[in-house]
């Protein structure tokens, strides 16, 4: 089966005055339909700018980059937005919600900017059905700052789901984000990814790319590592782990008071 | 995109800034304003003006005298004067086309009536003069041809006498002494108001041009005016130019000493005077309207900086430039459009209190709405088109990163 995403010989070098930085050195790389892929490394590796070209923000000085068998490596500006709008969807570090605007007019922006014109109410409804997957339907008239830094991810989620993306990239999703809530909505994105999803994530954090089925290491422009998780974590076990935590802290606790308080 | 999708996002936009886009609003709300006051005071003078010249009569030719020199002192208008009644009949036998001719003769003097007495400008003149000058009698009528040939002692007064004599009685009927010399009062004037260089119209006595030269002031040899009404206004130049010659050669040689002048002229200098006034004051405002325009612009550009993460995640999820450009063009054209239109409404109200308060005579236009509401229009593409452009030209990367 093609690839989804097929990178070969991707090079990106900056120009400052005189100096060149080459960001990117020569990335190739395929990604398949269902895959789960984690990009780790430091600042500077070259991953944000890795991950830049994968979501055809930026374009590659060198190289070609076929997604879903377009090449998308020399469009212009414009014919990039439609690519982003409709085979891609973005959720970002700083979740990116529109302010002062509900969550699911936030998830319904991606349909208005859609090159096929979307009815008012098919909006509507597939913006609920994508609040729905990230279980925040109940929430859709809540403003970004009614909602917890979790669940405006959650949103975010639906709003790079509500165009049928062919992979979801997400930008460090979880580093603005305690752990507990990190792991939900990494079990959000392991759900998604059990229904066929394609997700690539940026992360430096070890443990939440243990979530992922594949974790790639940039160094200095290239990949210098690619390997399978081997020893996966799952959200739900983690979660029921930390729940499981937080009771016996509580016992603990009270049976503490308990013999204080008979003391 | 769809265009009413982003009307709908930059009306949101700019409801969360309500005091700001207020603020923004002002600058083009007070231009406009000041474009329409202004231009509707000045309409309304040129209004005023224009009826001023109409009441000084259609298609008229004016005749008066000119000027004498003597030992190299130049006497000024009016100086040798040497019109008289003869010359006014003179040219209404001769001259085709000539409708009605009218000498004027005037001084002012004393009048007695009721009781009362007053200072006014008594008139000598034919009864042809009120058709002439388009003046309209309110009670009674101009005395009569047969009047003017007897001498007869009747008069047509003006209101001004009106009120100073005879407020608390009809006037028609009653006597009216000139120099101590009774007159029956046949006829009043309708009010004029003032004219155009400020004297009372209706301040004024008509008696027939005979009476006043053989009766009341007989040392009077010569008349101030001859007023000839044309048929048309396309014969006024040719009129003109027959009573000239006309009377160059009545005058056997002599150096013409008198004038002809028609109303037409007159008028011409007085609304070109008011134009030109008209122009001045909207010019002004619509300087207003410019700053208020640059305000719009500045408050776009703050607007763009201060919401780039906002375009970078729009473009980030699939905006083209032109959607974006759209998004920003619109926020200001609804800006300057809302200034337009709040604009209007004061413009209209501050014409209509100063016409109320001060007396002003103030012409709302509909013309001088269109120019400033297309103006302001105009305003808010011109100067948001920039912003709006920078904000298209924005890089999505860039925009995301911007704190």
């Amino acid at each position: 089966m093609q690839p989804v995403v097929q990178l070969r010989d991707i090079r990106k070098t900056y120009r400052n005055g005189d100096l060149e930085v080459h960001a990117v050195r020569g990335i190739s790389l395929d990604i398949h339909k269902g895959e789960f892929i984690a990009i780790m490394g430091s600042s500077g590796s070259g991953k944000s700018t890795l991950m830049n070209t994968l979501g055809c923000l930026d374009r590659p000085s060198g190289g070609t980059y076929l997604l879903d068998g377009i090449n998308v490596s020399d469009l212009d500006r414009n014919r990039r937005a439609d690519i982003r709008n409709h085979k891609l969807g973005f959720v970002f570090q700083g979740f990116n919600l529109l302010s002062r605007t509900s969550a699911l007019e936030n998830v319904e922006l991606p349909m208005l900017y859609a090159p096929r014109r979307v009815s008012a109410d098919e909006m509507r409804e597939r913006a609920m059905h994508a609040l729905e997957i990230v279980g925040l339907a109940a929430r859709y008239d809540h403003l970004p700052n009614q909602l917890s830094g979790g669940q405006q991810q959650r949103v975010a989620i639906a709003r790079a789901l509500v165009n049928n993306p062919q992979v979801i990239l997400a930008d460090e999703p979880t580093g603005n984000l305690d752990t507990k809530t990190s792991v939900e909505v990494m079990g959000v994105f392991q759900k998604l990814n059990d229904q066929g999803i394609t997700i690539v994530m940026v992360t430096h954090e070890l443990d939440i790319a243990r979530y992922c089925k594949r974790n790639l290491i940039v160094r200095d422009g290239l990949v210098v590592r690619d390997e399978p998780v081997a020893d996966r974590s799952f959200a739900a076990e983690e979660l029921q782990k930390v729940a499981q935590a937080e009771v016996d802290a509580k016992l603990t606790h009270d049976l503490a008071s308990h013999s204080n308080a008979k003391d | 995109m769809r265009i009413v999708a982003t009307i709908v996002i930059a009306i949101r936009a700019l409801r969360r800034n309500k005091m700001r886009s207020f603020l923004t609003a002002l600058g083009i709300i007070i231009g406009v304003g000041a474009v329409i006051t202004m231009v509707s005071i000045g309409n309304g003078a040129k209004a005023q003006v224009e009826a001023q010249v109409a009441s000084l009569g259609n298609n008229v030719i004016t005749v008066s005298p000119g000027s004498s020199s003597a030992s190299g002192a130049r006497g000024g208008q009016g100086s040798s004067n040497t019109l008289t009644v003869e010359d006014a009949v003179a040219i209404q036998r001769e001259i085709v086309g000539a409708v009605s001719v009218s000498p004027e003769i005037r001084n002012g003097n004393q009048i007695q009536g009721n009781g009362l007495n007053w200072r006014t400008n008594i008139s000598g003149v034919a009864p042809d003069f009120i058709s002439i000058r388009a003046w309209s009698i309110r009670a009674g009528d101009i005395f009569t041809e047969s009047d003017v040939r007897a001498n007869a002692k009747v008069c047509v007064i003006g209101e001004t006498i009106v009120r100073q004599l005879y407020a608390d009685v009809n006037p028609l009927g009653q006597t009216l002494r000139i120099r101590n010399i009774p007159f029956r009062i046949v006829g009043v004037l309708n009010q004029k108001g003032f004219s155009y260089s400020g004297s009372d119209q209706d301040d004024i006595v008509l008696i027939p041009y005979s009476s006043f030269m053989t009766r009341v002031f007989r040392w009077r040899r010569t008349i101030n005016n001859i007023l000839i009404e044309s048929s048309s206004a396309e014969a006024m130049p040719r009129i003109q130019q027959e009573v000239t010659d006309l009377l160059a050669q009545r005058r056997e040689g002599r150096e013409p000493d008198f004038t002809v002048r028609n109303q037409l002229e007159l008028a011409a200098a007085a609304t070109e005077t008011s134009r030109t006034m008209t122009a001045l004051l909207g010019a002004i405002a619509g300087v207003s309207l410019l700053v208020g325009g640059i305000g719009i612009m500045n408050i776009m550009l703050v607007s763009v900086t201060e919401r780039t993460r906002e375009i970078g995640i729009r473009l980030a999820i699939g905006a083209h430039d032109r959607d974006i450009r759209l998004q920003f063009l619109i926020e200001a054209m609804i800006l300057s459009a809302m200034g337009g239109i709040l604009g209007v409404s004061l413009g209209i109200g501050i014409s209509e209190t100063l016409s109320r308060v001060n007396g002003w005579p103030v012409l709302v236009s509909s013309q001088s709405v269109i120019i400033a509401v297309a103006f302001s229009a105009a305003v808010g593409i011109g100067f948001g088109f920039y912003p709006a452009h920078k904000a298209a030209q924005l890089d999505p990367i860039d925009a995301l990163r911007f704190e």
